[in-house]
């Protein structure tokens, strides 16, 4: 087999290994650079050195201190899983009606969704001020919720009509056949075919609403409903002099085992190429 | 076990498209019956109208007396095997046949025995714990004609099950699926494009072309009494040669030699309202090399001399291919099995024809030969509809 073309040579592979080391190289310091700053104690935090000469918990000890973090922490978790929750559950019905049945204005709904996703968040930022203000919804979560509903539904959809196209239309009916109710067809077939591609989409939702800086800053006002990220901007030291960085590098390094563990979780449940087998191959 | 009856029935889709139309067929409790066809004839259609997977636009259907028309698939208790398989991807062989069972909330005692006695029967015994993506072709073919016979269901419907199969597993299968369905004796609508799979696996044989049945019947019988043209041509393999013949005072001449015609065909021709110009049909095997016929024969059928364009020798037979000069017979339903078969955009002039000699015969690739067809075989069909001259019921 080697040397026929597109066959894996040795040096081949260690090419690969070298430009997959430089990329993960390229991506990660930032990252260990701010976990490294995190466990700098105050005095230390501007020498420079990428391996702190003095560990300390000082930082970590500082933000959680106070309600400032606390607070936007349980914030930023409760506003982006019912966002979450909320635009993956009406996604995969729009999208499963999308990529299955035929409607008039099919695609007019999937235009104007993209339409959606793609206009300049910034550009709606006053208008939603000012509409939410008289609403009663400024600084509350369903404030953040449902902004971040708006623009999640339309990668939702987008992602998940990908996914149920995928899936053989013939094995819905190969269930009825088999004497399923639409119900049974779509909880026991479809719905275990469709959950990698539910799964994704849960996670790219999530994201998309934990990173949120703009509309988090414009629509909330106090510790009641504003996130992390905003919450991380407002950090000040106990001085006009001292540096806040430390305690942002901690509250970072802390937001982000969130998504790392939101992610771990439901990778295990994405197993690529599940819908193999199904029909001839 | 039921009979099923198809009165009338026809489809149009929405978008004015008539697949099928005004179908009639008593299919008879345990009978195994094809629906056979070429691609987009409304064999598929005709399957998901029985299935109920498609509504049906007019007409009744009735699966043991009953009037099924407006029941959802799963209350007409049939099974079906689709040329896909469409077998659960996320679940094992066993946890794939034993799911019928489950929607029907049988007991776990019995799931285990059904499904065990299923596999037993299409050797799958050692692959219940698989999942479809890592069983061979074969074998997800088997899997889903367990899914199929574990509930013990009304009737099966197959649509090309071995379509996807290579050719040597498909002669297999063919066997098996014949035998399984002798075995259970339940009723089957199977639908194929292949008109092997038609003749050697049902009782009776239902030929469509454009949403339109051409002829029910035996595989033999359709063989030997095709109603038209287009069952002459697409039964049968090598198929029927056509060729342009004129009708004159009781004799017919064509290409392949002038021969007067017989008692036999005279009587049935006499009833028809026949054409002077005819299209004359006659099978590959009612050829034979002249030198072979006894003389007392010779005389009772036509004659003609040509050079060998190609030989094939079969061992027990040898089937020599002609290529001689005049013009093809022309009608639509010929055009249409040639579009079916690909064969349509071979150019060729001339007519070609297709005989089956026997192995004795000295023909030689090149070099002309003498050969001799049985006029009493020959089949007379009118070009304008294709309706067969000399069809008759016995
Ligand atoms: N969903 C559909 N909508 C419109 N026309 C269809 C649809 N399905 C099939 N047809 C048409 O109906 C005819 C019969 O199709 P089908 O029953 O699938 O043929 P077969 O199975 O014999 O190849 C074809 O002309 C096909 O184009
Ligand atoms: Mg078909």
């Amino acid at each position: 087999m080697a040397g026929i073309g597109g066959a894996e040579t040795p040096a081949k592979k260690w090419g690969w290994g070298v430009l997959n080391t430089v990329v993960v190289i390229y991506a990660l310091l930032p990252v260990l650079w701010i976990v490294s700053l995190s466990f700098k104690s105050s005095k230390t935090l501007a020498d420079g050195n990428f391996i702190p000469r003095e560990w300390s918990l000082e930082n970590y000890q500082n933000i959680f201190s106070t309600s400032e973090f606390t607070r936007a922490l349980i914030n930023s978790i409760g506003i982006a899983i019912i966002a979450t929750a909320i635009a993956v559950v009406f996604g995969t019905m729009a999208a499963y009606a999308i990529a299955r049945l035929d409607f008039p204005g099919k695609n007019l709904l999937v235009g104007v969704s993209l339409l959606i996703a793609m206009f300049p968040q910034v550009s709606l930022v006053s208008p939603l001020f000012e509409i939410e203000r008289s609403l009663g919804l400024f600084d509350t979560w369903p404030g953040l919720i449902l902004p971040y509903i708006t623009f999640a539904l339309p990668l939702a959809i987008y992602t998940l009509s990908a996914f149920f196209r995928e899936i053989p239309w013939e094995l819905e009916k190969a269930a009825k056949m088999d004497g399923a109710t639409p119900g049974q067809a779509f909880r026991r077939v479809i719905a275990p075919l469709a959950a990698p591609g539910v799964f994704t989409t849960a996670i790219l939702v999530f994201i998309f609403c934990w990173n949120d800086f703009l509309f988090a800053i414009s629509l909330t006002s106090t510790e009641q409903s504003r996130t992390v990220p905003v919450a991380l901007s407002f950090f000040t030291g106990s001085s006009q002099f001292e540096d806040p960085a430390g305690s942002i590098a901690a509250a970072a390094v802390v937001i982000t085992i969130p998504i790392i563990l939101f992610v771990l979780f439901f990778q295990r449940r994405i197993v690529a190429g599940l819908t193999s087998g199904a029909v001839k191959g | 076990m039921a009979e099923i009856v198809l009165d009338q029935v026809t489809k149009r889709y929405p978008d004015g498209a008539l697949a099928v139309q005004e179908v009639n067929l008593e299919i008879a409790d345990g009978e195994f019956i094809i629906l056979v066809g070429p691609s987009g004839c409304g064999k598929s259609t005709t399957l998901n109208m029985i299935a109920g997977l498609e509504d049906i636009t007019d007409g009744e259907l009735r699966i043991g007396g009953q009037r099924v028309n407006e029941k959802a698939p799963k209350d007409r208790d049939i099974a079906m095997v689709f040329q896909s398989y469409a077998l659960y991807p996320h679940m094992t062989v066993k946890e794939n046949m034993a799911f019928p069972l489950r929607l029907a909330k049988v007991d776990n005692a019995t799931v285990e025995k059904k499904v065990k006695e299923a596999a037993e029967i299409l050797d799958l015994s050692q692959h219940l714990d698989r999942k479809p993506s890592n069983l061979s072709g074969g074998q997800r073919q088997r899997v889903a004609m367990g899914r199929a016979i574990v509930r013990s269901p009304k009737a099966f419907l197959m649509d090309e099950p071995l379509s996807n199969l290579d050719a040597k597993l498909r002669v297999q299968m063919r066997t098996s699926v014949s035998r399984l369905q002798k075995q259970l004796g339940t009723t089957t609508v199977y639908v194929t494009h292949d008109q092997t799979e038609a003749m050697t696996l049902g009782d009776r044989v239902v030929v469509m072309r454009g949403g339109v049945v051409q002829q029910i019947g035996a595989p033999q019988f359709l063989y030997e009494q095709p109603a038209n043209l287009f069952v002459a041509g697409f039964i049968g393999s090598p198929s029927m040669n056509f060729v342009p013949a004129t009708l004159e005072n009781g004799a017919l001449r064509s290409v392949i030699g002038d021969v007067a015609l017989t008692d036999r065909v005279r009587q049935l021709i006499e009833g028809a309202d026949a054409p002077r110009e005819v299209i004359l049909g006659i099978r590959p095997e009612h050829f034979e090399d002249a030198s072979l016929v006894e003389p007392a024969k010779l005389s009772a059928g036509g004659k003609f001399t040509s050079q060998v364009d190609v030989l094939e020798s079969m061992g027990s037979d040898k089937y020599a291919y002609f290529n001689l000069t005049g013009e093809q017979a022309a009608s639509a339903e010929l055009q249409e099995l040639a579009a079916d078969a690909g064969s349509d955009d071979v150019p060729g002039d001339g007519i070609s024809l297709v005989t089956r000699l026997s192995s004795a015969s000295s023909a030689v690739e090149g070099a002309s030969a003498d050969i001799w067809f049985d006029a009493d075989k020959v089949q007379l069909f009118d070009p304008s509809n294709g309706r067969n001259l000399t069809y008759t019921e016995r």
